[in-house]
């Protein structure tokens, strides 16, 4: 509790990290009082074909869609699918990941080779295109976006956790706790991991954003959810033969995507600054050295 | 070095098996597909016969990889026309979208991380430092619709779409830039810039904001090294230090980041592509895809893959060439 305490009042002195923390805060707050916030919040399933491509007002804030449906109240609903899919996917590339990298990373041997290679092919191809050809094949639904960019991002946790484990093990703590006679799980479990967590954290906010991202291209290419599920990337596309008149439409569902992964970004930033203090000494407030430019 | 060479076959054909699963358990039928909806049950298993898919997956996938070598993709269901012709057709569009887009974040990019990194902490690097973040945060198809929203539709100073309106340029390359400028052809050469300014811009836009960043914290970190703290203390002139050694020392991370780069804009091709209608790689791939054509999915993702690992090898060697300390290891 004290350090996320501490952690927390670092990160409120970062001014960008702030930002990326309120913007973040926003959205969550976005996802949960959707039905309060929302002015009309039955448009997501209701049609309004008379009040169709209204542009904004007072009576519908960011305009209406090709259906009449209100497009802030649909933003608004389209935040928990966001939340959704980023927290699913990313939690389930942490589950296959982190213990992907760490046993590549403790043990050296065939296994660890033939692991590391397993999750080269995945990075060998741009995340998107594999994302593309999963969702297709398995068709478009939520859960099969979320499997697809699971089944994409992993390797990103897997090759972070082996070169951290890797540089672990020649630290001196490690070497003695293993010549007192911990085992390996042990060791792995309750020196390794604890030491390899901040850039597991970091990594997952940027990830969050990233894989935001890729979902949000899924659902513009017609992969997403169907609708009249209110995805984000989905609703730019329909909102393209309105153009240029109903220019709303296409901006505001960018405007929230762009403002959903700018947060992430810099709240992981920021996390890096406060938790990993050698890169923060070295380089005297430089930032992105650890390889955050992922696909 | 070696040790990676090594890996490159067998990386590439632990690909193709993830790819050749993926693209065979399609649910949608191919062959129903290509034999069209009046095709009677019979007629459909003749053309699984005929195409070879009646057999069990391994043996479809020994006998892939074998005509792979003689450098056969097999044939689009789709097209009906070898995917390695349907690939070569469209491969110089997508070249030349790449290389400007490459081009223009290199040149800009590391220059104006270079200064970021030298005026600390100025209104210049805060500003840059907005538009990294924006870079990095932003959905290059949204982008990209928003530029054509601007610039095509209200403003009319670029087409909306495509590669050029009416016949290209004569010439070898395939390149319209280079094919208009080596045949004189001053029009074709405006018209294939136009065409080319938005999706490039759209697909620049991230790598030149991940260059900026590197480029920044890679001079940076050069800064504080040691080796610099005793140039100063011989007291070079700072435009020497900076850059003569300072910028090369940095530079060596940044090459490593064209090697990732590459794969920002390879994967940036696939959508800047299709919101372009831009007639290259990338539109061909999410077509294919969406139209269950495996045998063209295999190909793309083989040369795509193909092509990443071999520029990630090439960076390597790159880096021993710039580094003189990693030709010394």
């Amino acid at each position: 509790m004290n350090a996320a305490l501490f952690v927390l009042s670092r990160l409120a002195r970062d001014r960008s990290a702030l930002i990326g923390l309120v913007l973040i805060l926003g959205l969550v707050a976005a996802a949960l009082l959707a039905p309060v916030l929302a002015t009309h919040p039955d448009d997501v399933f209701e049609l309004h074909p008379s009040k169709r491509l209204l542009p904004p007002g007072a009576q519908h804030l960011l305009g209406t869609d090709r259906m009449g449906s209100d497009i802030y109240s649909r933003l608004l609903f389209g935040a928990r699918i966001t939340i959704l899919i980023g927290v699913i996917a990313v939690g389930a590339s942490l589950v296959i990941g982190v213990p992907v990298g760490l046993v590549a990373g403790y043990y050296h041997g065939w296994l660890s080779d033939l692991l590391m290679r397993v999750s080269d092919v995945f990075l060998a191809v741009p995340q998107v295109v594999l994302a593309i050809a999963i969702a297709q094949t398995l068709g478009p639904s939520l859960p099969n976006v979320i499997l697809a960019l699971s089944v994409t991002y992993w390797p990103w946790f897997a090759r972070l956790v082996y070169a951290e484990t890797r540089t672990l093990q020649k630290e001196v703590f490690v070497e003695s706790t293993a010549a007192l006679g911990a085992s390996p799980l042990r060791l792995i479990a309750l020196h390794v991991l604890p030491n390899v967590a901040s850039p597991i954290i970091v990594r997952a906010s940027i990830g969050m954003g990233f894989t935001i991202l890729t979902a949000a291209a899924l659902g513009f290419l017609g992969l997403g959810p169907p609708p009249p599920t209110p995805e984000w990337g989905r609703t730019i596309a329909e909102s393209r033969e309105f153009l240029p008149d109903a220019w709303w439409y296409a901006a505001a569902p960018g405007v929230a995507i762009f403002l959903t992964v700018m947060g992430f970004n810099l709240l992981g930033d920021g996390l890096r600054d406060v938790l990993d203090p050698r890169i923060r000494r070295a380089s005297g407030g430089a930032r992105g050295l650890a390889g955050d430019a992922d696909g | 070095m070696l040790r990676r060479l090594a890996w490159f076959l067998p990386t590439l054909l632990g690909l193709l098996a993830v790819t050749f699963v993926i693209a065979r358990v399609i649910p949608a039928d191919p062959v129903a597909l290509v034999a069209g909806e009046t095709a009677t049950p019979a007629q459909v298993e003749a053309l699984r016969r005929q195409l070879g898919l009646d057999r069990p997956l391994a043996v479809q996938f020994v006998d892939y990889v074998g005509r792979l070598i003689k450098g056969d993709l097999g044939t689009s269901l789709y097209t009906t026309r070898p995917i390695a012709d349907d690939l070569a057709s469209r491969l110089p569009a997508t070249i030349e979208l790449t290389l400007v887009a490459m081009v223009f974040s290199v040149v800009v990019g590391i220059p104006l991380g270079v200064v970021s990194a030298l005026w600390r902490n100025s209104a210049l690097d805060h500003a840059l430092r907005v538009v990294t973040v924006s870079g990095l945060a932003i959905a290059s198809f949204w982008l990209g619709i928003m530029l054509q929203l601007l610039f095509a539709m209200r403003l009319g100073w670029t087409p909306l779409n495509g590669r050029l309106r009416g016949f290209p340029p004569q010439g070898l390359t395939g390149l319209y830039l280079v094919d208009a400028a080596l045949t004189g052809d001053g029009a074709a050469l405006g018209a294939a810039l136009s065409h080319l300014a938005l999706p490039a811009a759209t697909l620049a836009f991230p790598a030149l904001a991940t260059l900026v960043r590197f480029t920044r914290a890679g001079v940076l970190e050069v800064m504080q090294s040691n080796f610099v703290l005793y140039e100063r203390a011989m007291g070079m002139p700072r435009s020497v230090i900076v850059w003569k050694y300072i910028l090369r020392s940095a530079l060596t991370s940044t090459v490593t980041q064209i090697g990732l780069l590459f794969g920002i804009l390879l994967a940036g091709a696939v959508v800047t592509e299709t919101v372009f209608d831009w007639p290259g790689i990338g539109t061909y791939a999410v077509n294919s895809i969406i139209r269950s054509d495996y045998n063209a999915v295999m190909g793309f993702t083989v040369w795509a893959g193909a092509i990443f690992l071999l520029v990630n090898l090439l960076v390597d060697i790159a880096h021993t060439f710039i580094d003189p300390r990693e030709r010394a290891a």
